[in-house]
């Protein structure tokens, strides 16, 4: 087992219970102040929860969202900052994410883009091999077209390594996948876990004339209503094909995940 | 060789996508018996899906007898699917094709040619109904 949580409370975070095989990829979901970032933190062991347990197994790597880095390091710095102050150091893996991204070696972090000191902050987290690794926003400072290349050059990485990666994120509709397992929080509370497809395949939209009650089974998520059409964001654990005039369609991770946390406000 | 696209919009998950790629290359002709798949990593790098999901869709593969996994060389074709003959194929294809042509020309969107297709595939009524 990967990361092992249970009961965990911390702040705003209310007894959080799941467990991430080794070797995954999950993407933490949530609103501002759902309690992602403290989450993160807990499972670094940057704090200590309140009630419960977390157990992340093997060497844990933390990148924050704000990537901290001084001013006056350079990347080649904080490279040799990353080998001195980790029992596992991977010189070239770090230097090789660097110069694949076309981040400069000797220039000043301070004169740096966001997205170039992102990609420190990677390749200092890449260099030190972690079992368990752990991104806080990893892609908010970087713009489309390379977000879909580092995710697939993170993906890589931890594909070789069988790295568990967990990844909070704002950009769901990029998920689908990317993360083989979703946590969506709302408010501290752990409102969906599980695997991505198995969350796919239980969940059923179900749309027709204006009604009150869903035309199939089936706890109603979201249900929406206009003047002409009912729709019924519904989970489920064996969707059914539902009588005309009603139509039954699959249900997007986006949706899916826009709907739970819509209901959660 | 394939190259794997994912919908991140479609409901249908990631697997299934690729697991459907790779039979619609059989299909076509595109991958042959013998051919061997893309490499995990391959996959991973190129479409930015991640190794779990490629395993999952070249297991389920697997299972349905259409390729086989060789000890530490890849996975490989092992059938084709549909058992007709390429020169039907494309005589099919070219009608298809002529078919679109006309439902073009009478109007449709290929939204309204889709909804037709699948309500003719799922054996609903065969009368212009859609």
């Amino acid at each position: 087992m990967g990361i092992h949580v249970e009961g965990v409370s911390k702040w705003v975070l209310r007894d959080c219970s799941f467990e991430l095989p080794s070797g995954s990829v999950t993407a933490l979901v949530g609103a501002n102040g759902a309690g992602k970032t403290t989450l993160l933190s807990l499972l670094a062991g940057l704090l200590s929860a309140d009630s419960g347990q977390v157990r992340a197994d093997g060497r844990v790597a933390f990148v924050a969202q704000d990537k901290p880095l001084y001013k006056h390091f350079t990347a080649t710095d904080a490279l040799s900052f990353g080998k001195h102050t980790n029992k596992v150091w991977d010189q070239e893996r770090a230097v090789g994410w660097l110069s694949r991204f076309g981040v400069p070696l000797k220039r000043a972090s301070g004169r740096l883009s966001g997205g170039q000191r992102a990609h420190i902050s990677f390749a200092v987290a890449l260099g030190s091999r972690p079992d368990v690794l752990l991104l806080d926003e990893p892609l908010s400072e970087l713009d489309p077209l390379v977000r879909k290349e580092v995710t697939a050059a993170l993906l890589g990485f931890v594909a070789d390594e069988g790295t568990t990666l967990v990844l909070s994120t704002h950009v769901v509709s990029e998920l689908s996948g990317v993360a083989d397992r979703l946590l969506l929080l709302a408010q501290g509370e752990l409102l969906v876990s599980g695997e991505v497809d198995d969350l796919l395949g239980s969940h059923v939209s179900y749309v027709g004339p204006v009604s009150t009650a869903a035309p199939g089974p089936g706890d109603v998520v979201l249900a929406r209503h206009t003047a002409a059409q009912s729709q019924f964001l519904v989970r489920t654990p064996s969707p059914v094909s539902v009588a005309e005039p009603w139509v039954s369609r699959p249900v997007s991770l986006e949706d899916l995940v826009l709907a739970h946390l819509e209901v959660a406000e | 060789m394939v190259e794997f696209r994912v919908d991140r919009a479609s409901g249908l998950p990631a697997y299934l996508q690729l697991g459907r790629q790779v039979r619609e290359a059989l299909r076509l002709g595109w991958l042959q018996p013998g051919d061997r798949l893309p490499t995990v990593r391959d996959v991973v790098a190129t479409s930015g899906v991640n190794a779990n999901t490629v395993l999952k869709a070249y297991r389920e593969l697997e299972l349905a007898g259409l390729v086989e996994a060789r000890q530490g060389s890849g996975t490989y074709v092992k059938s084709s699917l549909g058992s007709a003959a390429p020169e039907a194929l494309d005589d099919l294809r070219a009608k298809f094709a002529a078919w679109v042509r006309e439902a073009r020309s009478a109007g449709l969107e290929d939204e309204d040619i889709d909804a037709l297709v699948r309500a003719v595939l799922s054996g609903g009524s065969d009368d212009g109904a859609g």
